[in-house]
């Protein structure tokens, strides 16, 4: 079934697929086709990451030493909001629905497209738009206001290019805005027949959640920035506490969309956990029904939660105890969603591929990161370690232990489909182990020296802290190397890896029934769905291959 | 009808009233995005006027009621003859369309040109927050940041509308775009939520605080 | 007068007096020396004006479940920004 040997001739596709209908730049950068526009988002958020990398690589080579070595005050400031823009809204919060749900969203339903595919492709050309005005603030005069532009600091002290990144922030969220709209309306007027709200795999319905977010959340950071835009462009005071302005409100209005955020950039993640888990443990996913309640949940509590993150910024202490409460309900979905990852795994049919180890990597890297959040969800605790290297910790644990993860689980559960190719398994495994154990290395020592008194932001420390931080780089070395790895053995496969076949993992799920590449409309037919979800059990008891 | 609605189906649509159905929702869904792109706006009113009842009270016997009620008056006569297009179109009632949408455009850029009037006389007033700002207390600066920001992204939405406006009134006068295009009622749809925020802007920003 | 011709114009027509009909209304309701409940009464003549021109203008009265489900949203969430945040000003 599955032979090792690799082939070395390149193989011709003998039908058509979406990648050879037009082979002139023009047929990529004027297509409609989601898959290419998956594609599109795929390079550019590839190139953000690195780039957000490079910064954050400068920035752990000057934490070695406690004293300043590579670069000044100023420009460190400069490197880590560098780091946190381009990370958190050019790669993270497009990550997995731009590339993955791009890709995926229409085949999984049976649809041909997305609800509206000329959108589609305008909403690449604003992010590169947004990317590039982004890119040059940071990067020619920079911004030292960290990604959270707080005021008054933003509005009136700050020297440096923050209109110019406000602004390009700005339009970044009108793709997110343009995308939630497609999303939303593809779930629910192009399902194939059968396709019922109940049979819909869990990554459809974690990329709907997400694009609620997405839509009801971004216009809220864009009123944000822009009036901290007219503030300190236009000398209009809005929180400018020498007029009577609340700096606070610049909080309340920024974490509004912040919190829910970092929602966008975690539901998708858990719609691959679900997939991934489904296929290599060959059994249905552990209440199917509870995972979608609390999706759902998760994107709605979401909203309400933002003041957890003002518990020390002179938020009342009444609203404090509401926003704590509320965080710690948000916590029980995700809980429930872990819970019934396990008990998918639990007396499956398990194979250790590349994609399940990345998985369980993000499985007990977001679980670690979620419990840690509620010690932050807990008012007396925060005081103590807010805006220390904990909270750093912790929200690197979800965003790069957990999103990231699933991003790579996800690349690698599906690069078969999206290429027609298999790539070495025995490097894809290598690289996952290799992920998690630089991630460890990296950030498990920030919650030590976070609890016992590091700031966050600074690169001038006492010298106790110095042997984490050391240790910290030197996990961050594994982690590059960990994740350039793919990019070798991955474009290797274009070239030399054996043909994928439809479904290379036996995996149910309509995209799975097409061919790999699929065709530029899909399907040759438009499916009839006639099966729940995950339908592995069955498959176990003789039934047909797909 | 039939040759026109073949003419109207984009892909990856199949049949044309799911398609018109779906331009209709995802529109709704943006109108709910630009629902909370203000609410953020109308998020720092509130607060601001909670926390200055006083200077708000000020501040807004300086706006001109006079001009925001024109304003006012003509945008609500805006969304009339849109209704009338709207209803009209799909009824291949062309002359109502064509005329309907030249009147809409029309009394926009007459609301644009009273705003401009009303700015000017704003600005020799020297209602612009800053360095010799004439009232006391000093949040009554905010109020009027508020003022030019609510009214200028306001009339910044509004611009884009009469573009569209008249985009769609020159393509169906030039019979490029067909009676019962969708196009038509999404346009509707943006002009008619423009509106409903002038209609919040209005008592906020004009009214609030006039009380004796 | 025919159906068309009622549906398009006159219907429309009754509501923009209405909404005209309303402003008069608001205006009063400020300068009629009643006090400061015109404030409240000021936004409420706006909520019936942007219930006018939502539910019989944009036809929100006659669109499908979906539509009307995300009016209901956009409102519905503005709504928790407002709630949370007045749970921090009022009780400082």
């Amino acid at each position: 079934m599955t032979d090792i040997t690799l082939d070395r001739l390149p193989h011709v596709e003998p039908h058509a697929t979406y990648l050879t209908e037009g082979h002139t730049l023009a047929s990529w950068l004027l297509t409609t086709d989601h898959k290419r526009i998956a594609i599109l988002y795929a390079l550019t958020i590839t190139g953000f990451f690195f780039i957000g990398g490079l910064a954050i690589s400068v920035v752990r080579l000057e934490l070695l030493t406690p004293h300043a070595s590579l670069v000044t005050d100023e420009e460190y400031n400069r490197l880590f909001t560098l780091h946190g823009i381009i990370m958190v809204w050019f790669f993270l919060v497009p990550s997995i629905p731009t590339t993955f749900g791009n890709f995926l969203l229409p085949l999984m339903i049976g649809a041909k497209d997305v609800a509206f595919p000329r959108l589609n492709l305008i909403s690449w050309y604003i992010f590169v738009a947004a990317g590039a005005v982004t890119l040059y603030a940071l990067i020619s005069g920079g911004v030292n206001t960290g990604w959270t532009f707080y005021t008054p600091l933003s509005t009136f002290f700050a020297n440096g290019n923050v209109i110019l990144a406000a602004a390009g922030v700005f339009i970044s969220g009108f793709s997110s805005i343009a995308t939630g709209i497609n999303f939303i309306a593809t779930t629910h007027m192009l399902r194939a027949p059968g396709m019922h709200w109940t049979r819909l795999p869990l990554f459809v319905w974690a990329i709907y959640a997400t694009s609620l977010v997405m839509v009801l959340a971004t216009p809220v950071l864009a009123m944000s920035l822009l009036l901290i835009v007219a503030e300190r462009w236009l000398g209009i005071p809005i929180f400018d506490p020498t007029t009577g302005g609340d700096p606070l409100l610049f909080q309340h209005m920024f974490w509004f969309y912040s919190h829910p955020a970092v929602y966008i950039m975690i539901l998708p993640a858990m719609g691959v956990a679900s997939e991934v888990l489904a296929c290599f443990a060959r059994r249905r996913v552990f209440g199917y029904t509870a995972m979608i309640f609390s999706l759902m949940a998760i994107a709605v509590i979401g909203f309400v939660v933002w003041g957890h993150h003002m518990f020390v910024a002179g938020q009342s202490p009444y609203a404090n105890l509401i926003f704590s409460f509320l965080s710690f309900i948000v916590a029980v979905p995700s809980a429930i969603k872990v819970f019934n990852w396990t008990a998918t795994l639990y007396k499956g049919s398990i194979t250790l591929k590349a994609p399940l180890l990345y998985i369980m990597s993000f499985i007990g890297l977001f679980t670690i990161g979620g419990l840690t959040g509620l010690f932050l969800a807990s008012v007396p605790v925060d005081i103590h370690v807010h805006a220390t290297y904990f909270v750093v910790a912790h929200f690197h644990f979800i965003m790069v232990g957990g999103t990231v993860s699933a991003f790579f689980a996800a690349l690698h559960f599906w690069w078969p489909k999206i290429t027609g190719r298999m790539y070495p398994d025995a490097w894809a495994r290598f690289g996952a182990m290799t992920t998690f154990l630089g991630f460890m290395v990296t950030f498990l020592p920030q919650f030590v020296m976070g609890y016992e008194g590091m700031p966050r932001r600074y690169h001038v420390y006492p010298a106790q802290f110095q042997p984490y931080h050391v240790i910290s780089t030197a996990g961050a070395m594994i982690l590059a190397v960990a994740y350039l790895l793919p990019l070798f053995y991955l474009t290797w496969s274009l070239r030399y890896g054996k043909s994928a076949g439809r479904n290379p993992w036996h995996a149910t799920g309509l995209e799975w029934t097409t061919e790999s590449p699929p065709p530029k409309e899909n399907f040759e037919h438009t499916p009839i769905v006639t099966e729940d979800p995950y339908f592995y059990e069955y498959e176990q008891h003789g039934g047909d291959e797909a | 009808m039939s040759e026109t609605s073949s003419a109207l189906l984009r892909e990856p649509w199949t049949d044309v009233t799911r398609q018109k159905e779906a331009d209709s929702f995802g529109f709704w869904i943006f109108i709910a995005s630009e629902v909370m792109f203000f609410g953020g706006l109308f998020l720092a009113y509130a607060v601001n006027h909670y926390l200055h009842p006083h200077a708000f009270k000020v501040a807004v016997q300086h706006t001109d009621i006079t001009y925001g009620t024109i304003n006012t008056a003509l945008l609500m006569t805006s969304s009339f003859f849109m209704t009338a297009v709207v209803r009209g179109a799909p009824a291949q009632m062309r002359r109502t369309t064509l005329i309907g949408l030249s009147i809409c455009a029309a009394l926009g850029i007459v609301f644009l040109v009273v705003k401009g009037i009303e700015y000017r006389e704003d600005i020799s007033k020297g209602l612009v927050p800053g360095a010799g700002f004439p009232l006391e207390p000093q949040a009554a600066q905010i109020f009027f940041g508020l003022y030019w920001i609510m009214t200028g992204v306001h009339a910044l939405h509004l611009f884009v509308g009469i573009c569209l406006v008249l985009i769609i009134d020159t393509l169906v006068a030039r019979r490029r775009l067909p009676l019962n295009s969708p196009t038509i009622e999404v346009v509707g749809l943006y002009w008619h939520f423009v509106d409903i925020i002038w209609m919040i802007l209005y008592p906020l920003l004009y009214l609030l605080g006039r009380w004796s | 007068m025919n159906t068309m011709v009622r549906h398009v114009w006159l219907y429309p027509g009754l509501i923009w007096l209405g909404l005209l009909g309303l402003l008069a209304a608001t205006i009063g309701g400020a300068y009629g020396g009643w006090g400061e409940i015109s404030e409240s009464l000021n936004l409420l003549i706006a909520v019936l004006c942007v219930g006018l021109i939502g539910i019989l203008f944009m036809n929100l009265g006659g669109a499908s479940v979906l539509v009307r489900l995300a009016a209901a949203a956009g409102m519905f969430w503005l709504l928790f920004a407002f709630i949370m945040t007045a749970s921090d000003y009022l009780t400082r």
